[in-house]
């Protein structure tokens, strides 16, 4: 008996607006405690919330990006409930009318695209921080976080399983910062994710009774904490037992989740209209001003990378993983010849992501530049480098010594293609070797390579690999 | 001069008559001697006063262009913010409560050069029709100090009828101006909803709540207005509309006007005296040519329910934020967090606003929101209807304020139901966001004030200002000096 385990994620992306969703304060991060709370984000009696119109844009932004309704008429209401750091006693949030609805996110698993499903998304405040540590028996109240708008996206239960949730998570990631909407912090809680996950039989019609998972602040995180949540579920119900609709805690240290509140412990948020705010509408030429300024989308930019350089699906998604990264392969190639967009793509892929890795930096700060990795193709595909060679340019450039024509010039790389030297050398080697010219004859192909090398080391490493083999055949008969 | 309108004060002080800061000190002497028996006022700082009165004085001693209003003393209901003065709304959650910011209504009134001479009794969070709610004691009728002065703002009421102030700032969700308009013998007005700015004016049910002035004459109110009603943008239901002088249509012909008169507004529980007085001024108005125009207002019955469904459900939430922890009362023992609300809250509050509180959680409760606040938002779109129907076939709406005067001190305390009736003739137009103004028109038997109420289209405040102008340059009952406050 196999078990199906379905996941639907909620995410609550910070919106990137300098000042917060219903009053004039700075959203930056990392200031002061409560240095940008101003009076309406403190909750003083008689100030009202105004919109912030940018909020607006943004959330409309991401509804076109997901191909979703943009809702011409939605509704802010009041989500009431009291905390500490919750000023007004409510949150405001979007219930029935949601501004953007339906819409889907493409993934992609290693069996082909999926798309994922989304609800809806719906603009809301974020609230204020609560500090438990440094005040002795009392708790500390930071509300420069209150205000802040969030885009709450709630995807359909679509997702079989950690991997593709945590696929979900990442290309929804990757979407909403590679569109403007959210900078994806995740340490600084600009991108967090709550999992809704339940298991049933595989085959069975009815969804098994959910748990949601809070506190999953990285996808690694995610993975792990619906992986345990699907085992303890399963081995409850294969057990007999049955499954309490809950909302459950993720514990990284224990690697568990545990029990937050149940459903009967649920809040009655007496959700209504907010009758400080008006029902906010959108206007059709506001919708297709944002349609017209907005970037192309990865998934536009995957299948034109892939049908002009002929990319293959792999190499096209890394190279549209982010949009810093897409722009960098745009700029490297840039009227360039299919073979060097392969050549580029797989050096991206390959050689400057382990390099960023290392570093700890994103491409945006790569110290070679695109312009430099293309000078570099170039002298790989013209065949003044070897690939090893190439590499060898690469780490002076990252040493920042300079273009890689310089560099070559520098340190004398380049390959050694001409004929008549070539041949000088490789007639040397034989004469040098005689006994390899005979174990080659009598059938040893090892005894070839060993030649080659010599070559190689002879020339200290530019001989031309290819007219070094095709020299060396010919003379051996 | 205590007994000269807004108007004439305003003449007295451009002829150099009289100085602002003289002004100032009468109705500061004025308060100083029958706060203590009326209890209208909650604060009173009269250094403040007095240093704005200087500034006014200075202003036109330097021949600087000066508005109507510069140097007149006006008071506020203490439920806009003032920024460095007390600001309570009547209770004890916001005893010691300093705003940090002006109102939008004080912002108006002070620019325009008016001299505040404190802050106006009021039923807590202006729950209440009798001012009995107020964590600061009762505020006294100046007509029989055994009677109520009407809510919430009663403060104010008592401050302009026993001239204590010329003018006073008032607010309105069910009948808040109007009532204790009508019970103490003044004028207020309630305007179209989003006509003033809810911005600093501490909120009670926020699609309700609308700021107006309380003054002696139609033309005082209309000059109030005038520095009063504004668009402002950190208010998401002001309305952006182009600025108009209320005093326009002082002069207005009563020849043809259309009077609507519902016979809701004449039925059971309407006291005789009140009905008596409220026909006769209708006659007057109908041997100036005016017309009658029968009504019916097939909803109007369902405005006092419909009322006390959406009132506390917007109140419950709109005082949430009263919890003890960034100002405002807090307990001073407490076991932990839910017990720190608790007792904060239970100590802050007053019975009247716990219970707005109760029925406000429990209409927007889960199961219930449905039969209750959805009904209500439903039934509430029908009696605006009603309205718009009606303003087809005439010009304004005509009725009694209240269904009776002045009641007891103590007598409805203990019956909420009877209480909530009193705002049955008051409540219809706030749920229609329509403007609507009570003016006195003579006395019951008790020699008690009877207030006649006047509806209008939206945006109609100019003509309803106009119309009780008219009557009240015939009549004078606006003009009698209360017997328990003479001057």
């Amino acid at each position: 008996m196999t078990w199906e385990i379905v996941v639907g994620i909620e995410t609550h992306a910070q919106l990137r607006t300098r000042s917060k969703i219903f009053s004039g304060a700075s959203t930056a991060f990392g200031a002061d405690p409560n240095a940008q709370a101003c009076a309406v984000d403190v909750a003083l009696p008689g100030v009202l919330p105004v919109l912030n119109q940018a909020a607006v844009e943004l959330a409309i932004r991401f509804g076109l990006a997901v191909g979703a309704t943009i809702n011409r008429r939605s509704v802010f209401a009041r989500k009431n409930y009291f905390y500490p750091d919750l000023p007004k006693g409510y949150q405001i949030s979007q219930y029935e009318l949601p501004i953007v609805q339906g819409g889907t996110v493409p993934i992609a698993l290693p069996e082909g695209e999926k798309r994922i499903a989304l609800t809806r998304a719906h603009l809301e405040e974020d609230a204020g921080k609560s500090l438990h540590e440094d005040f002795h028996g009392m708790s500390g109240i930071d509300l420069n976080r209150a205000g802040t708008p969030l885009l709450e996206i709630v995807s359909e239960p679509d997702m079989r399983g950690a991997r593709e949730a945590v696929a979900y998570a990442r290309a929804l990631h990757a979407l909403v910062v590679w569109i403007g909407v959210c900078d994806g912090n995740m340490q600084e809680g600009s991108f967090r994710c709550d999992a809704n996950v339940s298991v049933r039989r595989t085959g069975a019609d009815a969804y098994g009774t959910r748990c949601e998972i809070k506190n999953l602040n990285s996808f690694r995180f995610m993975e792990r904490a619906i992986e345990y949540e699907a085992r303890r579920q399963i081995a409850i119900l294969e057990d007999g037992g049955r499954i309490d609709q809950e909302t459950r805690l993720y514990d990284p240290e224990r690697d568990e989740t545990r029990s937050m509140r149940s459903k009967e412990e649920a809040h009655d948020y007496r959700y209504f209209p907010d009758p400080d705010l008006l029902p906010l509408v959108v206007r059709e030429e506001n919708i297709e001003r944002i349609r017209a300024a907005m970037p192309e989308l990865p998934i536009q930019r995957l299948q034109r990378f892939t049908q002009t350089f002929a990319l293959s699906p792999a190499t096209a998604a890394i190279v549209t993983s982010s949009r810093a990264t897409a722009d960098y392969f745009e700029q490297a190639t840039a009227g360039a010849s299919a073979e060097a967009a392969q050549q580029t793509a797989n050096w991206i892929a390959v050689n400057t992501n382990a390099k960023l890795n290392e570093r700890g930096i994103g491409i945006e700060e790569c110290p070679v530049g695109p312009r430099q990795l293309r000078e570099l193709i170039a002298r790989l595909i013209d065949g003044t480098l070897s690939a090893k060679l190439a590499k060898e340019v690469d780490d002076a450039m990252w040493a920042g010594e300079g273009s890689a024509d310089e560099i070559i010039e520098r340190r004398g790389l380049k390959q050694i293609s001409d004929v008549g030297a070539l041949e000088k050398v490789v007639d040397e080697v034989l004469a040098a070797n005689a006994r390899q010219v005979e174990d080659y004859r009598a059938g040893k192909q090892k005894a070839f390579n060993s030649l080659v090398g010599q070559v190689m080391k002879a020339t200290r490493g530019k001989a031309n690999p290819a007219q070094v083999n095709e020299i060396l055949r010919r003379r051996l008969g | 001069m205590l007994n000269a309108t807004v108007a004439e004060l305003s003449s007295a002080l451009a002829a150099r008559q009289v100085s602002s800061v003289e002004l100032a000190q009468l109705f500061l002497e004025r308060i100083d001697r029958l706060n203590g028996s009326l209890n209208a006022f909650i604060t009173v700082d009269a250094e403040r006063a007095l240093e704005q009165a200087r500034r006014a004085d200075a202003q036109r001693a330097g021949n600087a262009v000066v508005g109507p209003l510069t140097g007149v003393p006006i008071a506020h209901k203490d439920i806009y913010c003032t920024k460095g003065m007390r600001t309570t709304c009547g209770s004890r959650m916001l005893e010691n409560f300093v705003s940090p910011y002006d109102a939008h209504v004080i912002e108006r009134l002070e620019s325009a050069g008016t001299v505040t001479l404190g802050k106006t009794n009021m039923d807590e969070f202006a729950m209440g029709s009798s001012n009995e709610t107020s964590y600061y004691g009762p505020v006294r009728n100046c007509w029989n100090r055994g009677c109520v002065p009407g809510g919430s703002s009663g403060g104010s009421a008592v401050a302009v009828a026993a001239r204590m102030a010329p003018a006073a700032t008032g607010t309105d969700t069910g009948g808040s101006i109007r009532q204790p308009a009508a019970l103490t013998g003044t004028c207020g007005l309630k305007p179209t909803y989003g006509l003033v700015s809810r911005y600093g004016m501490i909120a009670f049910a926020s699609s309700l709540d609308q700021g107006g002035p309380m003054a002696r004459s139609a033309q005082d109110l209309a000059l109030l207005l005038n520095a009063m009603a504004g668009f402002d943008r950190r208010d998401s239901t002001s309305v952006e509309r182009a600025p108009e002088d209320y005093a326009r249509m002082l002069d207005l012909s009563l020849d043809g006007l259309r009077i609507g008169v519902p016979e809701q507004f004449f039925g059971e529980g309407l006291d005789a005296d009140v009905r008596a007085r409220v026909e006769e001024a209708l006659h007057w108005f109908l041997a100036q040519g005016a017309r009658r125009v029968p009504l019916r207002l097939p909803n109007a019955e369902l405005a006092l329910p419909v009322y006390y469904v959406l009132a506390p459900a917007e109140a419950s939430s709109n005082l949430s934020r009263y919890d003890g922890v960034r100002y405002g009362h807090r307990a001073t023992e407490y076991e932990d967090l839910l017990d720190m609300y608790v007792r904060s809250r239970t100590e802050g509050f007053g019975e009247e606003v716990k219970r707005r509180i109760l029925v406000g959680t429990y209409v927007l409760s889960h199961g219930y929101y449905d039969a209750y606040y959805l009904q209500a938002q439903k039934l509430r779109r029908l009696i605006a209807q009603d309205f718009v129907q009606a303003y087809r076939d005439c010009d304004v709406i005509l009725g009694p304020t209240t269904p009776t005067t002045a009641f007891a001190l103590g007598s409805k305390v203990d019956d909420p139901l009877q209480m909530y009736l009193n705002d049955i003739y008051t409540i219809p137009a706030p749920l229609a966001g329509l403007p609507a103004l009570s003016i006195p028109c003579g006395f019951d038997a008790q020699g008690l004030p009877v207030g006649l109420q006047l509806t209008g289209n939206y945006f109609a405040e100019a003509r309803l200002l106009g119309i009780a102008q008219r009557y009240q340059l015939a009549t004078d009952w606006h003009l009698r000096v209360p017997r328990e406050a003479p001057l």
